[in-house]
């Protein structure tokens, strides 16, 4: 370890084991359990600016040993009252950009989303709106309520499956394709209509089993780097990994525009980019996985105020 | 599929500033990338917007690689007289968009 510590720190090498695992993410004196309070703390966000990947898995080598302290060590569930959108992490800029629907990149999908509503397509020769009419009314909230079950199919399904189920059962046309301009659009344009409302997801009985496997992929170590989403967005929230500040992950705002993307992605997209973070192999698009993971996450986000479609950096 | 957004305020006193905010759909690839078996991408960027007031020209841009996707130009103009605001963006490939909007001028 001596080598590669910086700054250097005399602490360190008097508490070897949980030191040196708490230093993935905390270069300064180690406390712990974390408390996501500890963002007021600006000096600490500096030193990990200069942190890489690369020395982060060094470090988990080095911490294997430790890594059986660690895990027993949950800050647990974010308390609603701390609840915030990535909106509250954003600069003053893209937050503007956001609210703005002259400069919201994300209306372009929502104004292509509009015209196919209207458009007749498939072998039944019906358009989304011949039996759901205007989409401001008859749209309005569902996407705060998806996942949803779906009898048919005895299981959750997010908004782009049920747009889809939609187009192959009653369309009678072939499903499109996960993250084509089509469906972005489409859901861009659903997701719309919920702007400003809560997220309400109805759990019973049938769900219960999916938001529980959901909840246990939140918590389940991965992929090389062996962490799991709730080490970051439960544990360190409000943080930095590199450059960008560790956010809660609550999809409030999904299609969003992401300018790292210089485009419109779903949740399904995010998901699989912070799969490919870990070093977990990503699972594919509308797998079982990726959609109880997404209910878990509208739950845990319950409440919250959908923002479709968001801008985030 | 081309789309744009403009923003344009309805209704403006006479002399009044008013400004424009302009949006369109664009990938604006920059032909400096390659792809992953390292053949180029070809330039497809738009090239040109112009803004016509009544066919009079209160705004232009030339717009080059390294500028985002989905360009947002915005921009501000001396309300004179009711009429159209006519907007062009011109491009690679052919790409040609037209879009416009009314302003009543009290």
């Amino acid at each position: 370890m001596g080598a590669s510590t910086w700054p250097p720190s005399p602490q360190r090498s008097e508490r070897p084991g949980k030191a040196v695992a708490l230093d993935l993410f905390d270069m300064g004196a180690p406390t712990w359990p974390p408390n996501p309070r500890r963002s007021s703390r600006p000096g600490k966000a500096v030193a990990l600016l200069d942190y890489s990947l690369g020395r982060v898995v060094h470090r988990l080598c080095a911490a294997v040993g430790a890594v059986a302290i660690v895990t027993s060590a949950f800050a647990g569930e974010i308390p609603s009252a701390e609840r915030r959108s990535g909106y509250d992490f954003m600069s003053r800029e893209t937050r503007a950009m956001q609210d703005d629907d002259g400069a919201n990149p994300g209306l372009l999908w929502v104004l292509e989303g509009g015209s196919l509503w209207n458009r007749k397509t498939g072998a039944a020769g019906r358009a989304c709106a011949d039996c759901h009419g205007d989409a401001r009314a008859s749209m309005k909230g569902v996407a705060a309520r998806h996942p949803s079950f779906d009898a048919a199919r005895g299981r959750p399904v997010n908004l782009e499956q049920r747009i889809n189920l939609c187009r192959t059962d009653r369309q009678k046309a072939p499903p499109l394709a996960y993250e084509s301009r089509d469906l972005l659009a489409l859901t861009a344009y659903v997701a719309r209509q919920s702007r400003g409302l809560p997220i309400d997801l109805a759990i019973d009985e049938r769900t219960q089993p999916f938001l529980d496997a959901g909840r246990a992929t939140f918590h389940r170590r991965q992929g090389q780097l062996n962490l799991a989403c709730s080490q970051c967005h439960d544990d360190h929230w409000g943080r930095r990994l590199a450059g960008n500040v560790v956010p809660q992950a609550h999809p409030t705002g999904y299609p969003l525009y992401r300018l790292e993307w210089q485009g419109l992605g779903s949740l399904q997209r995010r998901l699989r980019n912070c799969l490919i973070g870990l070093r977990a192999e990503p699972h594919e698009y509308g797998a079982p996985e990726l959609v109880d993971l997404e209910l878990f996450l509208m739950w845990r986000a319950r409440g919250m105020t959908i923002e479709a479609p968001a801008v985030r950096p | 599929m081309a789309s744009a957004l403009v923003n344009v305020p309805a209704r403006a006193r006479r002399g009044e500033v008013i400004e424009i905010k302009t949006l369109i759909s664009h990938a604006m690839e920059t032909g400096y990338r390659r792809t992953q078996l390292g053949a180029p991408i070809p330039r497809d960027i738009i090239r040109r917007f112009v803004c016509t007031y009544n066919g009079t020209e209160v705004f232009s841009a030339e717009l080059h690689p390294a500028i985002a996707a989905n360009p947002f130009i915005a921009f501000s103009t001396v309300a004179t007289e009711s009429g159209t605001l006519a907007f062009h963006w011109t491009g690679d490939n052919g790409f040609s968009v037209t879009e416009s909007a009314a302003i009543v001028v009290e």
